[in-house]
């Protein structure tokens, strides 16, 4: 019944959406503006219905109804409740239905909380935003049905690839898809404003939310993401330029350029083509990334080929919405003026350059991700990885994170340069510095690994310059949310670079009682033992690490086999220091009877993902002066608009 | 075309039987006493794709055949060979896909004028703009 009712409800979403849609474009028109009223209304119960629709699916999951085919395909009775949970969306059309839940109830939202956008723009957002979602509602109700019965329940599920039985991966593919959907209201925003040409300052501070929050859930997913990928995959690896990584980077490549034009536009009203075309981009870049996770296209062209429905529906949606907004854009850009000017020595300056270098990264991303296909066309099966990605994206990531030093130390509109240099020269001595530093002392160093710990140094402390000079408590919290976050990228670059340049390895075949070294720690094999959890058996090593001759830590990496379905996974064992972290991961069991063990000191990695959670907690910053700002602004104008007619009742 | 697709699929998967037989590769899981051909093979490795696994270096990676690679890699350096000839050999055995690194063919040149056009394109966009912009102020 639950199932049933799932589905009827996501129906009646579905028909929600195309009224919506045909209120929204009709109360534009001059006949049409009765229908104007109806236009919220139905996007908050469209939002409620999708809610109710995918809470009727995690109920399924939950109670592991094996009458339905998504259940019985992807769970098992057996797991731990937090893997049923997960579970949910840890499949294809679960998480479908996660993607048009969030973006109804998004779409909801808006309709809710905006009034500072015009009306008729509102109005055509919210139409966009149903168009959308249109899309989705079709492909999940066409071709990818979460609630489809099975004609014979199954006796049990088939379980959940053991890999993605972590706690890490439960939550990071919907922290991920959070952020695609931000992207796409903010889509929304920019086609309704073209639409009613309303390109200016208050469309970006109607957008400028969306996007911060897409933003920061964005950065946190890829965090968490490549942690999940350091210490289950078991080689200490983090970022492999998969293109399931480059799925997520590329739109928070987007989506980072995207906040900081937005904020010009909305603070100077500069940027307009500039920021709706970024805007496009974005979201064109969650659909990119949708359509290359969702479609099988990864692993080979001709995988796509054998199952092209799911495939070929994702392609067409991007080709209808990116190709629709492109023509939208491309009619009404003449309309548009560039806004505001600003001088080659001014903030907005250094905004369009970094713009300009994210984008870069971006085109070097998504042609590297991209190029394997192609070529595959032409009958080449050839591999881009790192040795093309690193150098390549160090061309415009490089510039642009010095420009980070600089640009927010500069005015807006025109600035003289004499007046900053004093204050860039700390950070520049620095980076130089560090760069002697390490080329003296570490001449085998690689030189990407160089660079990037000098800059990112440099950066880490250049970034609170913008402080310097301020009252620190009347400092508006988006500017801490900026500083935090510029820290967080030097850090993380940091992290990255020391990590590359010093990790120390060692692999060795150990007895219990053995001892082992790797970098400055000393290690012994205590003893290995059997484990069971709820639905695996191990094997446990125990192992003690002292560092340099210190008290002796445990570490505990095991072996899982998993029984439904039948997997292996290593489990590896981390101990964090504050200079590094110790990895240790168990192996097979050798013909000798010795235990293969492996063993990474990786000098300063952690700070990698503390980067990156600070770069999201500044982007939270931001986002709460933000709405603080807007909540004062608008009871402000309240307050304005009831005194005025308070006098007026006087006269 | 049936038989060329077999014998493809033969030539692809004898190397994966043949390691079931041979004797253990010693090396995949055990460095060179050299540090500094161990650092060099383990540069050359973090560069060759594992074939069996998605997106995972030879040096990333649990798989059999990483590990008989990664034993090829290791004993090859140790022999004094030098990386890129190593590379050439795994090319010619398993084709281009094996090797993260772009190889200098012509179906790899638009790979590499990418980043050049890009560059161009920026500077471009930008020389625009702020050209835009002086005519601007010297006209006002």
């Amino acid at each position: 019944m639950i199932a049933e009712i799932g589905l009827a409800v996501l129906w009646m979403a579905a028909a929600l959406a195309l009224l919506q849609l045909f209120a929204g474009f009709s109360a534009l028109r001059p006949g049409g503006a009765v229908l104007a009223g109806i236009v919220r209304p139905l996007a908050v119960i469209q939002g409620l219905l999708v809610g109710i629709s995918f809470v009727c699916l995690i109920t399924l999951f939950l109670e592991t109804d094996l009458s339905v085919k998504l259940v019985a395909a992807n769970s098992h009775s057996m797991k731990p409740f937090i893997f049923k949970l997960a579970g949910t969306w840890g499949n294809h059309e679960g998480s479908m239905l996660l993607w048009i839940t969030v973006m109804a109830m998004s779409g909801g939202v808006v309709a809710l909380v905006e009034k500072r956008l015009r009306e008729d723009t509102l109005l055509a957002t919210l139409a966009g935003q149903a168009f959308v979602s249109l899309g989705f509602y079709a492909f999940l109700l066409l071709s990818s049905n979460p609630f489809e019965r099975l004609p014979e329940p199954a006796p049990e599920g088939q379980g959940l690839n053991p890999l993605l039985q972590d706690v890490g991966l439960a939550f990071h593919p919907p922290t991920l898809y959070v952020g695609y959907v931000g992207l796409s209201v903010a889509f929304s925003f920019a086609i309704g404003a073209l639409i009613t040409r309303d390109v200016g300052p208050s469309f970006a501070r109607a957008m400028r939310p969306w996007v911060l929050g897409a933003w920061i859930f964005l950065t946190v997913g890829i965090t968490a993401g490549s942690y999940w990928a350091y210490y289950t995959l078991g080689w200490g690896g983090w970022w492999f330029w998969d293109p399931v990584e480059n799925a997520s980077l590329m739109p928070w490549l987007a989506a980072t350029a995207l906040l900081h034009s937005s904020s010009v536009l909305a603070s100077r009203n500069a940027l307009r083509a500039w920021t709706v075309m970024l805007g496009v981009i974005a979201f064109s870049m969650s659909m990119v990334g949708t359509f290359l996770v969702r479609s099988g296209i990864l692993t080979s062209v001709h995988a796509f080929a054998v199952d092209p429905e799911r495939g070929s529906f994702i392609l067409a949606l991007l080709a209808i919405y990116i190709g629709g907004a492109l023509a939208l854009f491309g009619i009404r850009a003449s309309t548009v003026t560039e806004g505001e000017r600003f001088s080659l020595f001014s903030r907005e300056a250094s905004l369009v350059f970094n713009n300009v270098m994210l984008c870069g990264i971006l085109g070097i991303v998504l042609l590297g991700t991209l190029y394997p296909l192609m070529t595959e066309a032409f009958g080449a099966k050839v591999s881009v990885g790192p040795p093309y990605f690193n150098p390549v994206s160090a061309i415009f990531a490089i510039p642009m994170m010095l420009m980070m030093g600089v640009g927010p130390l500069l005015r807006w509109r025109k600035d003289r340069p004499s007046r900053i240099t004093a204050t860039v020269a700390i950070p520049a001595l620095i980076v130089a510095l560090v760069l002697l530093g390490v080329v003296v002392l570490f001449p085998s160093a690689r030189l990407l690994p160089m660079l990037g710990i000098a800059v990112g140094i440099g950066l880490a402390i250049g970034s609170w310059l913008p402080l310097r000079g301020r009252n620190l408590r009347r400092t508006p919290l988006a500017v801490w949310g900026m500083v935090l976050a510029h820290c967080g990228i030097g850090v993380a670059l940091f992290g990255a670079a020391s990590e590359s340049a010093f990790s120390v390895e060692r692999l060795a075949a150990m007895n219990i009682g053995d001892t082992q070294s790797v970098g400055p720690i000393a290690l012994k094999l205590e003893a290995m033992e059997p484990v069971a959890g709820p639905n695996w058996t191990a094997i446990e090593a125990t192992i003690s690490a002292s560092y340099k001759g210190g008290p002796p830590v445990t570490l505990h990496p095991q072996a899982r086999t998993f029984s439904s379905p039948p997997g292996e996974r290593t489990e590896s064992a981390l101990h964090t220091r504050w200079n590094g972290q110790l990895y240790a991961v168990l192996g097979d069991e050798g013909d000798d009877g010795r235990w293969q063990m492996r063993f990474w000191w990786k000098p300063f990695v952690p700070l990698l993902w503390l980067g990156g959670l600070l770069v999201a907690f500044g982007g939270l910053l931001a986002l709460l002066g933000r709405v603080a700002e807007d909540v004062k602004r608008v009871r402000l104008l309240d307050k304005i608009a009831f005194r005025k007619a308070q006098q007026d009742m006087l006269k | 075309m049936k038989r060329l697709i077999l014998a493809l699929m033969l030539l692809f998967a004898a190397p994966v039987v043949a390691q079931d037989q041979l004797p253990p590769a010693p090396l995949a899981y055990k460095q060179l006493d050299d540090p500094a051909q161990e650092a060099k093979a383990q540069r050359l490795m973090e560069t060759l794709r594992c074939l069996k696994c998605q997106s995972q270096s030879i040096a990333d990676s649990d798989a059999p055949m990483a590990g008989d690679m990664r034993h090829q890699v290791r004993t090859r350096i140790a022999a004094g060979e030098d990386p890129e000839a190593i590379r050439a050999w795994l090319i010619e055995r398993y084709g281009d896909y094996v090797s993260y690194a772009p190889q200098n063919k012509p179906i790899m040149w638009p790979l590499f004028a990418a980043p050049l056009v890009f560059l161009l394109i920026a500077a471009l966009l930008l020389r625009g703009r702020f050209r835009r912009v002086k005519v601007k102020e010297d006209t006002a």
